[in-house]
């Protein structure tokens, strides 16, 4: 029996606002699969975005959702897990999002290893501004800031966030839609700071401007491009030029979660007070 | 009787918080206000509230409002700079209403300024300093037992009115120590966010046919709702259409300035009689009732408006006044902020005359007195 998506879905609140050919619905119902896979309650779940194409995905979505400013997703995210440190935070985000503007906030939750989990949805450009390069373009591809080739240098972002500290790190692709469903659902079941990179497409202000004659174009090169990290590791160099891993890259269990070190703190000096008074 | 304690005034806005119930502190260090954190860190934890420390301010701002939207009254504390990278997040507050209070204990200077000093020069952003039109409540104690219950009222006004309660002091005030009563609890009304009784089906979040404020629910309590930064309707899914987006702009402002009579608070000090009045807040204020009482010694007929509440301005009162005195006086650490607001409301009824300080010392007494002495 196909997949019920409407039980996820507000009423009234579809068609997205995404493009033709935009890749981000394919990313959208692997989240509603994700959710009804691990059998989330939707009362339990804080969906929250910053600003841009990915980040108007909470409002198609019956759960608690937050559409803040642009690349805060992170700072609000924080405060509603503290606040609440039982329940299911999730972010999305794009590639600027997340990496130019909200870079400092990405490092430093990944730092921190607190429970949530952030899908970052990169498809390499500004999207709804128009095709303004982001730190992931590739150099020398065209955007209309660039508009002689690119030649900022990219952002790996699963390098980024391994380095500044996530506990679970993966990358995933449109194209390859069932793996990103094992890859959110092993995001949202981890302990700690989870991110998965989500290779996207967007053909109208990207593709487009970049030798992909169509949507489908810019699927094929993720499916010619990105190897599973256990295929891609047993490779000789020569072979993965041009290649890149995806798959779960990095997981750390046990490490110190941020919200469970905290309320661990507020226990211990609860029994300090508690024996205190009976001492007395 | 409640607890007597000697208290800085950083520390007097952490205490007046703890009544009022906040469990959540967002912030990041910035002098002159760290002591509300450094407190907050100490006390938060002990009574299971929620204690973050941020990357930044802006990361701060967010936190605080994602802790109230989870249900938390939920505080954060910055000076000039901090408070500058707030603004953006402020607005999103504002304009989604949920409820929250920003300390801003005022240093001197645009940028980095003088750290250490006392400044009033923030008084024009606390009003404007988000881009677009938006409601603001701000409110501006001058005692470190005013801090503590002027910290206790504006948490209630952001919960009653569901928006940011802005609470602006100056260095001197923040971290000078005075004797303090902390009332025991109950003394001072604590006042709770409106949830919905509805069922949640039928919950919209932004739905004003009840009244200006309405009902919040908190996320996960099963009333399921979206939260935008865009304008928005009653249901809260983003609109782009006219007349939705006027009307909900002037709901917000109405929220604030339609209830100015249980927002806007003032002392007035010996002005029933006067010639001059002063019009000063925070420590300006302070030295502006000094002055008061040296004017009246030598028989000269001054005396003070000193407001707690500045924003919304307390337009009627200024109005009032300047039909009965002969000029007032602004004292402000400032090169002239508030005195434009003075002056609009005066509609050049009675004389207006500025003092103005920037040199990272306080307006004296002496200084307004011979102002007194000059325009009376």
């Amino acid at each position: 029996m196909a997949f019920n998506y409407d039980q996820y879905i507000r009423g009234g609140k579809l068609p997205h606002i995404w493009c033709p050919g935009c890749t981000y619905g394919i990313v959208f119902k692997s989240l509603l699969r994700v959710v009804d896979t691990l059998k989330l309650n939707r009362d339990d779940i804080a969906l929250v975005s910053g600003i841009g194409c990915a980040s108007r995905l909470p409002g198609y979505v019956d759960f608690n959702t937050l559409h803040t400013t642009h690349g805060r997703a992170l700072g609000f995210a924080t405060g509603i897990k503290m606040a609440k440190p039982d329940k299911h935070v999730l972010v999305v985000s794009g590639d600027g999002d997340a990496t130019a503007i909200g870079g400092n906030h990405f490092i430093h939750a990944c730092r921190r290893n607190i429970d949530i989990t952030v899908l970052v949805f990169n498809n390499y450009i500004y999207g709804m501004t128009g095709g303004q390069y982001s730190p992931t373009t590739p150099l020398g591809h065209m955007a209309t800031t660039m508009p002689y080739g690119n030649i900022d240098p990219s952002f790996n972002i699963p390098e980024l966030a391994k380095g500044a500290g996530a506990s679970f790190v993966a990358r995933g692709t449109a194209y390859h839609a069932a793996g990103l469903d094992r890859l959110i659902v092993e995001a949202i079941q981890h302990k700690g700071l989870s991110v998965v990179e989500i290779i996207n497409a967007c053909p109208t202000t990207h593709g487009r401007r970049n030798k992909f004659k169509s949507p489908t174009d810019q699927l094929l090169w993720m499916k010619d491009t990105f190897l599973p990290a256990v295929a891609f590791e047993k490779l000789p160099p020569e072979k993965t030029a041009g290649k890149l891993p995806m798959g779960v890259l990095y997981k750390k269990e046990g490490l110190p979660e941020y919200c469970e070190t905290y309320y661990g703190l507020v226990e211990r000096l609860k029994k300090q007070k508690e024996g205190r008074a009976q001492e007395r | 009787m409640g607890k007597i304690k000697l208290l800085q005034g950083n520390e007097a806005c952490a205490e007046g918080a703890l009544y009022a119930g906040c469990t959540f502190f967002g912030g990041y260090p910035i002098t002159p206000s760290t002591e509300v954190a450094e407190f907050m860190a100490r006390r938060l934890p002990q009574i299971g509230g929620a204690f973050l420390q941020m990357e930044d301010e802006i990361a701060a701002m967010a936190a605080v409002i994602g802790g109230s939207l989870a249900g938390s009254k939920a505080l954060t504390a910055t000076s000039g700079p901090g408070f500058s990278l707030k603004q953006e997040n402020m607005g999103f507050a504002m304009l989604t209403e949920i409820p929250c209070v920003i300390v801003n204990v005022m240093r001197g200077g645009p940028s980095t300024g003088v750290p250490t000093g006392p400044g009033q020069s923030d008084i024009m952003q606390c009003k404007w300093g988000t881009h677009g039109d938006h409601p603001v409540i701000c409110l501006t104690p001058a005692y470190v037992q005013e801090i503590f219950t002027e910290t206790v009222r504006a948490f209630n006004l952001s919960e009653k009115y569901r928006t940011p309660v802005i609470i602006a002091f100056d260095e001197i005030v923040g971290h000078m120590r005075e004797r303090i009563e902390i009332p025991d609890p109950g003394v001072l009304p604590v006042v709770n966010r409106t949830k919905p009784t509805c069922p949640p089906s039928e919950y919209l979040p932004y739905d004003d046919s009840k009244g200006d404020v309405p009902p919040m629910a908190n996320f996960f309590e099963g009333y399921r709702y979206h939260v935008t930064g865009l304008n928005h309707g009653t249901d809260g899914f983003p609109v782009n259409a006219s007349p939705r987006i006027h009307t909900d702009e002037l709901r917000l402002i109405r929220k604030v300035e339609g209830n100015k009579k249980d927002i806007v608070k003032f002392e007035e000090y010996q002005l029933a009689d006067a010639e001059v009045a002063i019009f000063a807040y925070g420590v300006s204020g302070r030295s502006a009732k000094t002055a008061v009482e040296a004017a009246r010694k030598e028989g000269i007929k001054a005396g003070l408006f000193r407001p707690l509440t500045i924003w919304p301005f307390p337009e009627e009162q200024v109005a009032a006044l300047s039909k009965r005195v002969k000029a007032i006086i602004v004292p402000e650490l400032s090169l002239g902020q508030i005195i434009f607001e003075v002056d609009r409301c005066s509609k050049g009824r009675c004389g207006i005359e500025g003092i103005y300080r920037v040199d990272g010392d306080p307006i004296t007494p002496a200084q307004i007195l011979a102002k007194v002495k000059e325009v009376k």
